[in-house]
This record gives C-alpha cells, sequence and structure tokens, in this order.
C-alpha cells in the first residue's frame, strides 16, 4: 500500500509532530515508502483463522488489592516539570 | 408530520474504590491539586499500569444486577489522542472486547407503566484530569488528582423515546449503582456524568434519523431540558428543509440551550488498539458466583417485594424503594413498629417534610429509624394519640429525648383512657358552656354533627390533648344527647 | 582489574587486592582517559559511586559477603535513575532527572552493586547503531571507525573497552545481542517477562526486555540472578520462581541437541561471519552435542511485522512526550496545539519522528486490519515456528547479526538499517530468551554467536553459553587502549 503526502500529514498532525517544511514531509513520504515496502511482504502471508498476537506470553492480568499505597510527592514530581503554579502543570489556554 | 425522538445514552459511573484503577493513588474528592496524582497518573517515562481488583469486582456487580453477559476474557485497549488533562496521549479503555456484555434495566414511568431498555455494553476505563481555566498568566492550570479513577461507561441501545425516559433511565441506573455500593451516585461532584445521543424520525419509519451527541450533562433536569431543546431544534430544522449534523453538541445550562462544538469536532481518529501493558482479564465462573452472594437486593426487586409482601401501594413502594438510604431507613422502622402502612406514611409523611424543610439527607437524619419506629409502636398500641404523636416526633427531632417513651413520660403525653376521668371532664366542659349546649339540643341530627366539634376541641383542650378522641366523641354524644 | 570478570573481581575484592574505591576510581580514570573518543557514557557519577564504594568496603570489613556487593557497573540512559539524569539518549530528556528508580535498578542496588553512571544509546532505543543518539555516536572500541551496534551501544562499547565490568542492556529487537556481538562480549536477553520493566522507558511495551551484558556468561548468571522476579508494579512481569542460574552452569553439555535453522545461513550471511559460527558449532560438536539442521520458515516476516508492531507501540507509548509534566518544552508556545507539535519537533530526533510516524499511519482508520492486525497474526506464526523447532532440539544456534560491526554512517538508509536485525527480531515477536556469546573475529571486529532457547530456558542457555567460554578463550580477548586525542 503506497503511502502519500496526504497521509503523512494527516499522521504528522495526529501523532503531533510539528513538520519545518514541505521538503521535510517530503522526506518522510519517500522514508515511509521505503518501510510499507518492506512491511508489505506481510499481505503475502495466508494468516485465514490465525489469532492475532499481543502478548508473547499466554498469561493473564494480575489484579492488585484495593489499597492506596501512594502518598503525596508533587514537590518531587513537579521538580522536573517545566511550568507550575499552585500544585497546577500550565499550558496555553485550553478553549473549549 | 408526527415525530419520534430516539435517544440512546453513555452514563459515566466513577466507582468508588479506594485507589485508582491502574494505581495505588488515592481517588478521594477535593484534595489540593495533583496531590493525588502518582507517578503512574502523571504518566511520567518508564510506570507501568496494574489493575484493581476492586474496580473489576464493581463491574461485575453490575453486570449480574442488569442481568448482563459477562465475557470470559475481556481486554484493555488504548484510545489515543492529545489533551491537557490525558497525561499519557491515551486513555486506556475497551472497545473490542468490554468486562460486560449485554443486558437490561427496566425502567418505572409511572404506577402503572414500565419498560425495558436493552444495555449494549458496559466498559472500564480511566477518568482524566480536569483543566482550570481561570487565568493563571494567561495559562490554564492542569490537575491530575481526577486522572486515573475508575469509570464505568455504561452503553444503552436507541431505546428511549423520550426525554422522560431517559431520566427514568438514569434514575434507574443511579439507583442500581448506589444501592450496589459501587459508585455514590454524587452528580453535582461528577460522579455520573451523561452524553446523549438524539434523533428524530417521522413516526412509523423504521430507520434512525442522524443523532447528535450531547456531551457532559450532569443533572437529572439537564438531561430532560437539553433533550428537550435538541428535540425542538431537530425537528425545526428538518421541517424548514434543512438537516441534521452528526455531531458533538454541549447543553448550555444558563442558556438552556444546546451548541455545537464542532471548532473541536475535526476528524478524529483514535486508533485503538491492545494496551500492551496490560494483559486480558480472565473472569471464571467461580468469581462471577462469588461476586453475585455479595449482591444485595437490588431496587426493582425491593419495589416489587413492598407491593406484593407488604401489600404498599404502587406508589409508595416506589417512593420507599427509590434510594436505598431511604428503603434501609424504612425497613428498619417497619423492623421495630411491625406494621408497613404506618411505617410508609410516617417515613414519607412527617419526616420527609422534616428532612425537605431543613435540607438534610435521610442518611443523616436526627430521628433514627429506631426511635420513629418506637413512636409508631406506641401508636399503635393507644398509648398516645396522633396529635401528641406529633408532637412526640418533633421532639425526636430536636432531641429533646433519646426515645419516643422517655418524651411521652417526661411531658405527660400518654392517652388518658379511663371512662371516669373523661367523664368528669365531658360534665365539666357541659356545665361550663349552657348556651352552646342548649343550641346543640336544639338542632337536627346533621348540625348535631357540626357542633359536636366544638366540645370535642373543649374537652381535649382541657385533657391538654391527652385525651382519646374517639372516646371522647362516644361519651360527648351520649351525654348531650340524654337529656 | 579493568578487564577481569565480576566472579574475578568479586574475588580480588574477598581477597584484599584491592578495595572497592580501588577498582571504581580506576575505573573512573579510564573513563576519564578512553570515553572521550568512545563516548560510551552520557552521565557518570562518580561522588554518588565513590561514596557507595566506601560504604561497600566498610560493609565488606564487616563480613558482607553478598556475590556482588562493592562490583561497579554501568546503567543504559533507559533505566530510571532517582535524582539522575535519565535522558533515554534523546533531547526529550535531556533535562529529566527521574524521580524515582526503576525496579532493576533497586534490585542490582539492593545487591550491593555500584552504578558509574548512564550509558548512551540510540534515542529511545530506536536503532542498531547507536547513531541515533542525541549525545553522539559511539565508537566501537574494536574499531573506531565501526558502530558498536545498538541500541545498548554505549553498555557495550563501555564493556568491551574496560571502563566498566558490566552492564545493563535492553532489548526490544536485538538491542543488547547485537552490539554484544559487534563489541565482543556476552549479552542476554531474558524471557519476556521474567525481569521488570518497571521503571524502564518504554520502546515497544510488548518487546521490550531488560538484561545483563558482561564478559562473561558466568557474570550475566549472576546479574540475572540479581536483576530476574516477580514486580507487583508491572503486570507482565512472570510470578515464577528465579532460579539459581550459577549453579546450572556447570551442567555437561554431553546429548544437547542444537538446531541450526536453515533461514539464518542464508544469502546475506557474511562468509568470515559464517565461519566463525561454524568454528564454533564444532566446538560444540566436541563437547558432545548433536546438531542438526532445523527451519524457522517465518523468518522473513519477522523484520516486517516488527516494523508494524513496534512503530505501533511507540507511537502510542511517546504520546506522553508532550512538555507539560517533564522534559523538553518548546519556548512560548503560542497554544495547546502549538506547544505539542514544536516540543515533539524539537525533542525528538528523525529516526524516532519516523517510527511514530510509520505507527501513527498503521494504527489509523482503514489501515488497522491490514498492518497491525495483519502483523499480529505473523506474529502468532513467528512464535509457533520456534516452539516447533524446540520439538526437536533444545537449543538453537547462529550469528547474532549477518555481518561485524559495520562502518560509522554506512547505512543512511533506514531500511538496510532494520534488515541488520533479520536474526535477532524474531526472538523478541516470540518472547524467548537469546543470548551472543563472543565467537572470534571478521577482521578487527568481534563476531557473536546467537543461541536461543524455550521460554525461561536462561539456565540453560547460560549454561550452554558458560561450557563455550570454557572451551575457548574469545571473551578474554580485549581491545587496545587508545588515547583520547
Amino acid at each position: 500500500m503506497a503511502i502519500e503526502h496526504a497521509d503523512v500529514l494527516r499522521a504528522a498532525h495526529l501523532a503531533r509532530l510539528g513538520l519545518k517544511d514541505d521538503a521535510e514531509a517530503h522526506g518522510y513520504v519517500d522514508d515511509l515508502t521505503h518501510i510499507l515496502e518492506m512491511v508489505d511482504r506481510l499481505q503475502a502471508v495466508d494468516t485465514e483463522g490465525v489469532a492475532p498476537l499481543s502478548h508473547p506470553l499466554d498469561a493473564t492480568q494480575r489484579l492488585r488489592p484495593d489499597e492506596v499505597t501512594e502518598s503525596n510527592q508533587r514537590e518531587t514530581f513537579q521538580a522536573c516539570a517545566p511550568a507550575t503554579t499552585e500544585g497546577l502543570y500550565l499550558v496555553p489556554r485550553v478553549v473549549e | 408530520m408526527q415525530w419520534e425522538t430516539v435517544i440512546g445514552l453513555e452514563v459515566h459511573v466513577q466507582l468508588a474504590t479506594q485507589s485508582k484503577i491502574f494505581s495505588g493513588a488515592s481517588t478521594a474528592f477535593g484534595a489540593e491539586p495533583n496531590t493525588q496524582a502518582c507517578a503512574v497518573d502523571l504518566g511520567l517515562p518508564g510506570v507501568l499500569p496494574v489493575l484493581n481488583e476492586g474496580a473489576v469486582a464493581m463491574a461485575v456487580q453490575f453486570g449480574l444486577a442488569i442481568d448482563a453477559e459477562i465475557p470470559e476474557t475481556s481486554l484493555f485497549e488504548r484510545k489515543n489522542y492529545f489533551y491537557p488533562d490525558l497525561p499519557k496521549g491515551y486513555q486506556t479503555s475497551q472497545m473490542a472486547q468490554p468486562i460486560i456484555g449485554k443486558g437490561e434495566v427496566e425502567l418505572v414511568l409511572d404506577e402503572t407503566e414500565r419498560k425495558t431498555v436493552r444495555i449494549h455494553h458496559a466498559h472500564l476505563e480511566e477518568d482524566a484530569g480536569k483543566s482550570l481555566h481561570e487565568d493563571f498568566h494567561g495559562m490554564s492550570g492542569i490537575d491530575l488528582n481526577r486522572a486515573g479513577t475508575p469509570l464505568l461507561e455504561i452503553v444503552s441501545e436507541p431505546d428511549m423515546r423520550s426525554a422522560r425516559e431517559a431520566v427514568a433511565y438514569i434514575r434507574a441506573i443511579h439507583a442500581i449503582v448506589t444501592y450496589l455500593g459501587i459508585s455514590d451516585g454524587n452528580m453535582a461532584e461528577g460522579s455520573m456524568r451523561c452524553d446523549v445521543n438524539v434523533s428524530v424520525r417521522p413516526k412509523g419509519q423504521e430507520a434512525f434519523g442522524t443523532r447528535a451527541e450531547i456531551k457532559n450533562v450532569n443533572s437529572f433536569r439537564f438531561v430532560e431540558r437539553a433533550i428537550e431543546f435538541e428535540v425542538e431544534r431537530q425537528i425545526e430544522l428538518i421541517e424548514d428543509g434543512g438537516k441534521v449534523v452528526q455531531e458533538t453538541r454541549l447543553y448550555d445550562p444558563d442558556l438552556d440551550e444546546t451548541r455545537s462544538m464542532r471548532t473541536k469536532e475535526e476528524a478524529n481518529d483514535y486508533r485503538y488498539f491492545p494496551c500492551p501493558d496490560l494483559l486480558p482479564i480472565m473472569l471464571d465462573s467461580a468469581y462471577i458466583e462469588h461476586q453475585r452472594t455479595t449482591l444485595p437486593e437490588l431496587p426493582t426487586e425491593k419495589r416489587n417485594r413492598f407491593e406484593s409482601d407488604l401489600g404498599l401501594s404502587a406508589y409508595d413502594a416506589g417512593v420507599l424503594s427509590a434510594t436505598r438510604p431511604t428503603a434501609e431507613y424504612f425497613e428498619a422502622v417497619l423492623a421495630v413498629c411491625g406494621d408497613a402502612k404506618q411505617a410508609a406514611n410516617w417515613v414519607q409523611g412527617e419526616l420527609s417534610a422534616h428532612l425537605n424543610r431543613e435540607n438534610i439527607d435521610i442518611k443523616n437524619s436526627p430521628v433514627t429509624p429506631e426511635q420513629l419506629g418506637g413512636l409508631i409502636s406506641r401508636v399503635l398500641d393507644d398509648t398516645i394519640n396522633g396529635k401528641a404523636a406529633k408532637q412526640v416526633f418533633a421532639a425526636l427531632w430536636n432531641n429533646d429525648g433519646q426515645s419516643a417513651d422517655e418524651i411521652i413520660d417526661a411531658q405527660g403525653l400518654k392517652q388518658v383512657t379511663d371512662t371516669g376521668a373523661i367523664e368528669a371532664m365531658i360534665d365539666q366542659v357541659i356545665a361550663d358552656n349552657p348556651v352552646q349546649v342548649a343550641q346543640y339540643r336544639e338542632a337536627d341530627e346533621a348540625k348535631r354533627g357540626k357542633m359536636i366539634g366544638f366540645f370535642v376541641g373543649q374537652v381535649m383542650k382541657a385533657s391538654r390533648g391527652t385525651a382519646n378522641p374517639q372516646q371522647v366523641n362516644g361519651v360527648l354524644k351520649q351525654k348531650l344527647d340524654e337529656a | 582489574m579493568h578487564h577481569k570478570t565480576l566472579t574475578e573481581l568479586a574475588q580480588g575484592l574477598k581477597a584484599g587486592d584491592f578495595s572497592s574505591r580501588e577498582l571504581t576510581t580506576h575505573l573512573f580514570e579510564r573513563i576519564e582517559r578512553f570515553d572521550g573518543d568512545i563516548n560510551s557514557f552520557i552521565t557518570v557519577t562518580r561522588d554518588q559511586a565513590l561514596t557507595a564504594a566506601d560504604a561497600a568496603d566498610a560493609a565488606r570489613a564487616k563480613g558482607d559477603s553478598r556475590p556482588l556487593a562493592g562490583l561497579p557497573l554501568a546503567i543504559k540512559d533507559i533505566f530510571c535513575t532517582q535524582g539522575v539524569r535519565t535522558s533515554c539518549g534523546s533531547k526529550m530528556l535531556d533535562n529529566f532527572e527521574a524521580p524515582y528508580n526503576a525496579t532493576v535498578v533497586e534490585k542490582l542496588e539492593a545487591a550491593g552493586m555500584i552504578s558509574l553512571g548512564k550509558t548512551n544509546m540510540d534515542e529511545f532505543a530506536m536503532g542498531s547503531s547507536n547513531e541515533t543518539s542525541y549525545y553522539g555516536a559511539v565508537k566501537n572500541p574494536w574499531d573506531r571507525s565501526a558502530i558498536p551496534g545498538g541500541s545498548s551501544g554505549g553498555s557495550a562499547a563501555a564493556v568491551a573497552a574496560g571502563l566498566a565490568p558490566a552492564a545493563m542492556g535492553t532489548d526490544t529487537g536485538g538491542s543488547i545481542r547485537q552490539p554484544a556481538a559487534f563489541c565482543g562480549i556476552t549479552g542476554l536477553k531474558p524471557t519476556y517477562g521474567r525481569v521488570s520493566r518497571y521503571g524502564m522507558i518504554a520502546f515497544a511495551s510488548s518487546l521490550d526486555q531488560g538484561g545483563p551484558m558482561a564478559r562473561s556468561a558466568e557474570d550475566c548468571a549472576h546479574l540475572l540472578g540479581a536483576m530476574a522476579g516477580h514486580d507487583l508494579r508491572d503486570s507482565t512481569s512472570v510470578s515464577r520462581v528465579v532460579p539459581d542460574y550459577v549453579a546450572e552452569l556447570d551442567t555437561p553439555l554431553a546429548g544437547l541437541k542444537i538446531g541450526l535453522p536453515k533461514e539464518y545461513f542464508g544469502d546475506g550471511l557474511d562468509s568470515d561471519v559464517e565461519s566463525a559460527i561454524q568454528e564454533a558449532i564444532r566446538v560444540y560438536e566436541s563437547l558432545g552435542a548433536t546438531v542438526c539442521e532445523v527451519s524457522l520458515p517465518h523468518t522473513h516476516l519477522a523484520v516486517p511485522a516488527y516494523y508494524v508492531i513496534a512503530p505501533a507501540e511507540a507511537s502510542s507509548n511517546l504520546s506522553r512526550y508532550d512538555g507539560v509534566r517533564f522534559g523538553h518544552r518548546c519556548d512560548n508556545p503560542a497554544d495547546l496545539e502549538d506547544l505539542y507539535k514544536r516540543t515533539r519537533a524539537e525533542g525528538f530526533g528523525d529516526e524516532v519522528k519516523r517510527r511514530i510516524l510509520i505507527g501513527t499511519h498503521t494504527l489509523s482508520e482503514g489501515f488497522f486490519d491490514a498492518y497491525y492486525r495483519k502483523a499480529q497474526q505473523v506474529r502468532r506464526l513467528i512464535r509457533q515456528d520456534f516452539l516447533d523447532a524446540f520439538d526437536q532440539v533444545d537449543v538453537l544456534m547462529g550469528p547474532a547479526a549477518p555481518t561485524p560491526a559495520f562502518d560509522l554512517g554506512a547505512k543512511k538508509d533506514p531500511v538496510s538499517m532494520y534488515l541488520q536485525d533479520i536474526y535477532t527480531i524474531a526472538v523478541n515477536l516470540a518472547g524467548i530468551p537469546g543470548i551472543s556469546v563472543p565467537a572470534g573475529f571478521a577482521g578487527k571486529r568481534p563476531v557473536g554467536l546467537q543461541i536461543l532457547g524455550k521460554h525461561f530456558a536462561e539456565g540453560q542457555l547460560l549454561n550452554v553459553a558458560h561450557q563455550f567460554q570454557q572451551a575457548t578463550d574469545w571473551h578474554r580477548r580485549h581491545p587496545a587502549d587508545q588515547e583520547t586525542t
């Protein structure tokens, strides 16, 4: 399956990756085209009736007891934050 | 043209776990910003989710309560999108294999009309944080305390046909989750939030119309208003030759209208895929059966039992089973006094009037069910009359005594049933009111019936309310009619 | 001192030949002298290490005889280390001092080990040459014009150059085994779930696994024993008893059945690499093992399936780098969109962006079934290949990579770089363990023999590798020191 310029722009937007200019987008079209050509080998194999495998082990989810184990570490966690005030993380105005 | 409204609801119920769905941080409401957001909730590099057993148990209990299919395997997936209140850039949710499958909820629309709404599925997911829009140097503030709070999203089929049915449905869900104790159901604090899908179609038409989704409606009343506005808007639009667009709308309670959120409505593509940090959840029948043993009696069961076993009217049964605290209060009163009708009257009458007046929740009633039951018992055994009973209730409400008996003794409210004493009081009243007695005796039977009230009042006053009114009435009639 | 194995260093400490402080100081001196050119470390934690070394010396004086106590190691910069920069090789986390320790870091510290610092790596572990690091490429200590392999290139180079006796790595598609092979050291990727991933910055969650890199299989056995085990903070870690890996090392190999996957000896395999591997197989035969050919028929689909699954998981895992709670944030964002787009455009390098874009594209509407679902189905076929092969043989052997380390800057095209991982990638898709052991040279550049085992057969792999190292001395070779110019 070919990938087009518009697909790259769409993926870049969904992934919130800023692209400098059209040349950068074109570069990705070329790279991704090559990668997807290689990936397209998958299409040749018959997988009819094969269940998808998400995890290498056939394990099931372990549950933890409903207990509060964490205490307030706001100061520690916000020490590495780019912008905070009054305990809040700051972002440019959210418009609803 | 006759129009039919079609409504489906997605109700997000915040589950009443102690800790979050994937972390050990507290879910308590109202903490200082970000003091209950641990490394996992913040999505710090390297952290991993571990599923809370409490959230799973609560989801299963809900499934059992709506008689739903509970699949052996369910799966968490990631819903990918960017938003500042979503720390990881994805919400861990369920899509292809939810924990609860098809079920149904019975709505009681009025005393005679009931309706079954089908549930499509219910799934577990994590809540997001909150954006605070007050001005922080031109920025928004993000509080992630709520991030990771477990939600059960209950998705109905489009089975409702009016705002009234939609409200009845939300009330039914509210009753189930609060009965189960899996949510506090506090809509003001956001413990229950609804997305309402509304469309209209010409009556008789099979195919659904195009629907609009009204997001995040947070009260029973707003659900009703939002639907009513939206239905009217859609009908007007179509009748004017327009078309309903599939979109997300927001209900504004101040303007009492819905409006398009189209600005944010860019083609979203959530790229759901199985969360690789979590493994499939397996629920075996032993686990499910164990959860079944923890279920309390549910609202519909209670309501039916109140009607059939206790002989209450459909109305009384409905009111008394509406919330678990009310039902529990009523049943505790009944356990003490043994008379369902009296218990129902007192809970819905005197108690409810007092609670409403002072805006107190029945859980915090100053009069305990044991006290009220004791009071009713004294009415039933004729220790006090109805008037005195109200006095005793008021005294209990004001904490002027520990029990009805104590107050009856202290205030001398015990009903006088001694015929000699009553006769003496009556003789005195007859002697003191010769004019009225003469008038009475001249009147015909029909007038006498009305006039006797004056003498009863005088005797009751003389007894300070403690005389048995029926007894007073009988003896008076006899004595007045004698001459 | 700097070419000794952990086991030998432990004996030296015990005998009083040197102290932890002397050993640690010596290694820091070597890092200072030689790492300028190699560039294997991103961050060196000298003060903390010396304090820990003094504590270890004091404890030893009081009778602490734990096998790893007082021994230094280097930690790949993908593991969170509290209060120490944890960059993941990215500008995005250049300013990130982790507020907590990875479980593995805690476990190794609890065993008494001393961290020398954090090693260089491909950005977010995405690469096979260590050239995608924000902190610059790492040079192969055997040949400075060659790459050290990746993504755990810094860890491999540090051990090979005698700057650290051992290091922690992670392996998502070969990132422990391939650099171990290229740098002539021993590196083990454990079974998925054997080692906790908590605090190990995620690349592709269903493939990532941490493991030891050291001078011998015996050292890896000691390290794995300390690292492995169930972690309540990692749902995918397995609650199985951790065996005594050291005790298993001496099991004789007579009767061992070795399978050679014919797909691992086909076109594209460098002839020098092939002869080194064949020579190693002969050593095994001499130790009493029997050898037969097996087939892993879906091998050619491993790289394609991997380049759907890994980028898909990565695209989601890397969404958290949004400039809000930690890490890089662009200057003066105009609005939210600008904050996200500029932060991520500035913070991530090209290879990371490329993989985020592929992953986003293949997961998006209309493509999901053809790519992601298909790749997951193929993943099951690939795992089944291994399960079938292990019905016939005990272990599989082959080269860790089709060529020795290639030249720095040689592979400009991403796909030709990806295809380098043809022998290592399927192992991660299947979740089985694999180890690379030094098995000779192609010219100046080392060759690694890869041994693969059944799920949770780490003990057997370490035993098979150790017996080889008892019979050969490839693992004792080391490159000549070369002063920074």
